[in-house]
């Protein structure tokens, strides 16, 4: 059997090759365009063949030719403030060529391979050097180093390396086993990339965002799901994620949702300045789009050649954050293809092996101990749409059982208007054991104390709720109607944060704790001014606590709520006397 | 290729048609299949093989036997476009229903349509006034959006389609819309009442017409939005028209592709339709739009009627997930007599933040608009509350907010068919209705607001 084979069936994106050599995985040139798929299934000497383009008017006997390589991502520098589809074409480049409307049979490079970076060595000849260890620096951005590093195949002794300016595929550094290393490497997307040792994740990823980094907070190096129906804030909280978040690098993966999504991103990110760093945050973001009109087996192929570049700038030592949106259509694109090859279906037509898929990938998460001896993470965050709702279906469930931190969007939330729609009884981080020192060491000793202390009181809202329900709330005792009205200010103060406001959109975690405090600090006032004879409405009503609660919307908050605070228990004292 | 005709038809199972011994037939390449009585039919290639190739026939399979002739047209379905398609009537495979001649192709299109690179649209960011309240207030509609509507059967969805497609326009602008409509399996006398009113208002001048009836083959829907769509993409791309799609009834719609995927005896998604149905309909909603360097956008308007009123079943459930917002009207509403009855609670317009504000619409506009829904929401659930414990139990701001819930439909979505409210007069109207609730309760609006709209500080 030789290279060329020819085509035998088409069936949408799936197409049979026969008189041809294959092996799983391999990239394949489908038909007289030479449509890029890549070999899924080997039957005797039938190959079937995934095809990433739209195979309309493709004919049984075009050629099919065998590349020999395996699906990968080229990594080098040129990854940042790039968009790209699936298959790491970028979409700019698609547009040069085919106009606005993406057609097929082009093929792109995954960068400009003639741009010149100034590569600054930092090794020496002579230094004996392993796989994964950082030869070199490039400024790839204003605030990222891209570092070159030995592809993680290879090691020796360095016989040459030379500083300079170079283009992606010039050599800049030989062995002395002759082998070359340029400054753009390729890896096979559907292989984890390797590291020395995982560590347990320690350090918060800080979001900006109280009802997640308070109440659910995500370690760096974990993963998350984000599972809701339609329009309860899935894009919305992945969006702020990647804006927000104190990841060093964000890979944003649009998977088979909105275009318009991603035009917005692409607008908006330019002229964002990432709270962290001061400056543009598109200097730190790769995105993914595939979006759900285009082919559908790229679609599959986007969250591997996603989580492949994050871990690559994992390697680096950088705490990468991906998110991927959607999951679901991931899963349904993996659905959709094993129906074509008329596999036995799992639950719901799935294929039988997606939740070991959907742990494969989430498993690429992790804290690591890099090759180069470095810490770095991929943290990684799914959203999930389950049909209906319902998180009773095999994505919903294959995501909960791996991930750590479960944010659930409730579209009864959602339709109050309370955003983020995130419901705080029924998510949950296993991870607040594992940070809590952090907390500690970092904000403020009782930071952990003051978290359960609030979602304590959450908890008891929703009991209380219950009998109101019923009986309306006057019939309470006034300390019970005390304790919802401080579960109210928790929920509208605190929880309820606008992704789209310019100031409390991105809530800093020391605020957040004073925020926390300031809430307690309302309970105790009252519970003390009540017991003196002070009445529930004038308490609740002192305009020092109105004035506290829309001080969130000003700058410079963090300054001033203290003293808010304190004017607002002045106020609640004087109560009693009015009495 | 073409011409040679295959009498090799092996079987035929509901509306497809296997058939072997072919020279290499192309995957989705167009099929005319001959019957016996000389009549003809159309199909599309769905399979193809070496050994076998499978044929979706568009009329259905009734009187195909294995003498029928079979050829292959050597190409996939195209529409021939030209501007003459304004003020024509088609059917739903795209040849003339109006008597008229055919269409001079400017153009041959692919009706698949390719995608457009994200990366090349064009945030859609131009506020449409449609004149119902309920609509510009609560749900902004943005030229190049597509916001279904997500009715049932025996509600006036079709009324208020056709009052935005009248109304429909940019603010302070009198800029047409070119209305492309297309009919999915409707009854003739929905199309009648469509027909006829375009007409009456003379914007049918301005239209092109898909129609694929209730009693037409039902297995053609499957490529009439597609033309429909073809169509509009041909106008606003080509010849910079802002095209408003209107297109009814999804469900039908996804009924077909329903029946084709039991016949091929693929594994069924949900409610036994398949798996690829969200694919299938973002292929359809994701054509609207505005693209970098051209001057036209295509605004989808899809209704569909959700089966059993039930917003989880899959083909809302799924629109839900690929539009960028929803327009939901209630059975409830309509029973009380009120017109439009769009429920806003579960509506949504995703796109609203980037079209609305002091340059667009007005600078209380999103104030307003919060605090009407918020009122409103609080409003509807007192009274559940109410119907247990009695109003009496109430405090002072429920009974408020309890009371405004019914002015609020009274009022605010109660409007008629042919009443065309612009934005000023809407966000006036949102006022003086809030002005019934004391100022301290209305807490999502802005002071400096208050100060310049409110009713009493009018005055
Ligand atoms: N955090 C938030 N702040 C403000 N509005 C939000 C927030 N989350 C969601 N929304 C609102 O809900 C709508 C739908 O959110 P989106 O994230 O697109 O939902 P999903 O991706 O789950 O369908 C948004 O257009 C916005 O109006
Ligand atoms: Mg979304």
């Amino acid at each position: 059997m030789s290279k060329e084979g020819v085509i035998y069936r088409i069936s949408g994106p799936v197409v049979t090759a026969t008189g041809m050599s294959a092996g799983m995985y391999d990239v394949v040139r489908v038909g007289d365009e030479g449509l890029m798929g890549e070999v899924i299934e080997l039957h005797g000497e039938k190959a079937v063949i995934q095809v990433y383009e739209d195979t309309s008017g493709i004919r049984p006997g075009e050629p099919v030719i065998n590349t020999g390589e395996t699906l990968s991502v080229s990594l080098g520098p040129g990854l940042l403030t790039q968009i790209y589809d699936g298959i790491q074409r970028p979409l700019p480049t698609l547009e040069e060529v085919m106009g606005v409307f993406i057609t097929r049979g082009v093929d792109a490079d995954a960068f400009d391979l003639e741009k010149k970076w100034t590569f600054e060595a930092v090794v020496e000849k002579g230094a004996a050097v392993e796989g994964g260890q950082v030869i070199g620096h490039v400024q790839e951005t204003e605030t990222i180093v891209h570092k070159i590093m030995v592809p993680p195949t290879m090691s020796g002794v360095v016989k040459n390396i030379k500083s300079g300016d170079f283009n992606v595929t010039e050599t800049v550094c030989t062995l002395e086993d002759g082998s070359e290393i340029q400054m753009m490497q390729k890896w096979p997307v559907r292989t984890p990339r390797p590291y020395r040792q995982k560590y347990a994740p320690d350090t918060p990823l800080i979001t900006g965002m109280r009802i997640l980094d308070f109440l659910f907070p995500l370690a760096k190096g974990g993963a998350a799901g984000i599972p809701g129906p339609f329009g309860s804030g899935k894009t919305v909280t992945q969006q702020s994620l990647a804006k927000y978040s104190d990841a060093q690098i964000v890979v944003y993966i649009g998977c088979g949702e909105r275009g318009n999504e991603m035009t917005e991103v692409l607008d908006e990110f330019p002229h964002l300045i990432d709270p962290n760093t001061g400056k543009p945050l598109m200097n730190r973001t790769v995105m993914i789009a595939n979006t759900s009109n285009m082919p559908v087996a790229a679609r599959e192929a986007s969250v591997y050649t996603g989580i492949t570049i994050a871990e690559y700038f994992r390697d680096m030592g950088y705490d990468v954050a991906l998110m991927a949106d959607s999951t679901s259509r991931w899963a349904e694109a993996m659905r959709e293809i094993s129906s074509r090859l008329e596999e036995m279906p799992g639950e719901e037509g799935y294929p039988a092996y997606l939740s070991s898929r959907i742990a494969e990938f989430y498993e690429r998460a992790g804290r690591v101990e890099t090759k180069n001896g470095d810490d770095g993470s991929v943290t990684v965050i799914g959203a999930v749409s389950p049909p209906g709702g319902d998180i009773s279906e095999p994505v919903s469930q294959g995501t909960l059982r791996i991930v750590k931190v479960f944010w659930g969007l409730d579209a009864g939330l959602a339709r109050q208007r309370h955003f983020p729609a995130i419901n705080w009884l029924n998510s949950y981080s296993l991870y607040p054991q594992s940070l809590n020192q952090w907390f500690r060491d970092n904000i403020a000793q009782d930071f952990p104390e003051i978290r359960t202390q609030i979602s304590g009181l959450l908890q008891i809202e929703a009991e209380l709720q219950e009998i109101v329900q019923l009986v309306g709330s006057d019939a309470l005792p006034v300390d019970q109607q005390l304790t919802l009205e401080v579960a109210r200010m928790i929920r509208e103060f605190f929880l309820q944060q606008n992704g789209f406001h310019d100031v409390d959109a991105y809530c800093d975690i020391n605020l957040q704790y004073s925020m926390s405090k300031a809430i307690l600090s309302f309970q105790e006032a009252a519970k003390n001014a009540m017991a003196a004879g002070a009445q529930l409405n004038d308490v609740v009503n002192v305009p020092a606590r109105t004035a506290l609660m829309r001080g969130r919307f000003e700058k410079g908050y963090i300054d001033t709520i203290d003293d808010m605070v304190k004017t607002m228990v002045d106020e609640i004292g004087a109560t009693v006397e009015d009495n | 290729m073409t011409g040679k005709e295959y009498r090799t038809i092996t079987d035929v199972k509901g509306p497809l048609v296997f058939l072997n011994k072919t020279e290499p037939v192309a995957f989705g390449e167009i099929v005319t299949i001959r019957l016996a009585d000389g009549s003809i039919k159309n199909g599309q290639v769905l399979d193809t093989s070496d050994d076998l190739v499978i044929v979706q026939v568009f009329e259905g399979t009734a009187k195909i036997d294995r003498t029928a002739g079979v050829t292959f047209m050597g190409d996939v379905f195209k529409l021939p476009v030209s501007k003459d398609l304004v003020g024509r009537i088609l059917d739903g495979a795209g040849r003339p229903r109006d008597g008229g001649p055919d269409i001079v192709a400017e153009e041959n299109a692919d009706i698949i349509g390719a995608a457009i690179n994200p990366f090349s649209r064009q945030s859609p960011h131009d506020f449409i006034q449609t004149g119902i309240s309920a609509i510009d207030c609560c749900t902004t509609l943005v030229r190049g959006q597509k916001l279904p509507i997500f009715s049932a059967s025996g509600l006036p969805h079709n009324d208020i389609a056709l009052q935005i497609a009248r109304q429909a326009k940019l603010k302070g602008s009198d800029e047409q819309f070119i209305v492309v409509f297309c009919a999915m399996g409707i009854t003739a006398e929905e199309y009648n009442f469509f027909r006829s009113d375009l007409e009456r208002t003379g914007a049918l001048e301005n239209a092109a017409l898909f129609v694929n009836l209730a009693d037409d083959p039902a297995v053609e829907r499957i490529i009439t939005p597609r033309l429909a769509l073809t169509a509009a993409e041909y106008l606003a791309f080509e010849h910079d028209y802002h095209v408003l799609v209107i297109y009814t009834d999804m469900t039908n719609y996804c009924d077909a592709l329903r029946q084709i995927g039991a016949a091929r005896e693929e594994v069924p998604g949900r409610r036994g339709y398949p798996g690829y149905m969200y694919t299938d309909l973002a292929m359809l909603y994701e054509r609207a739009g505005i693209v970098k360097g051209k001057k036209g956008s295509i605004t989808q308007f899809p209704i569909l009627t959700m089966p059993g009123d039930d917003i989880t079943h899959p083909i809302p459930d799924l629109s839900g997930y690929i539009t960028e917002g929803q327009i939901v009207i209630s059975r409830e509403l309509h029973q009380q007599g009120i017109y439009p009855p769009i429920n806003v609670l579960p509506s949504l317009s995703r796109l609203m933040g980037s079209c609305i504000g002091a340059d667009t619409t007005r600078e209380d506009h999103k104030s307003v608009s919060d605090q009407m829904y918020a009122a409103y929401a609080q409003g509807r659930e007192l009274r559940g509350l109410v119907a247990i414990v009695g109003e009496d139990a109430l405090n002072e701001r429920d009974k408020q907010l309890l009371d405004f819930s019914g002015v609020f439909e009274d009022r605010f979505l109660r409007q008629s068919r042919d009443e065309d409210r612009s934005i000023d007069e809407t966000l006036d109207l949102c006022w003086e209705l809030m002005s019934s609730i004391d100022t301290k309760y209305l807490v999502r609006l802005d002071q400096k607001w208050i100060e310049k709209y409110h009713p009493d500080n009018k005055a």
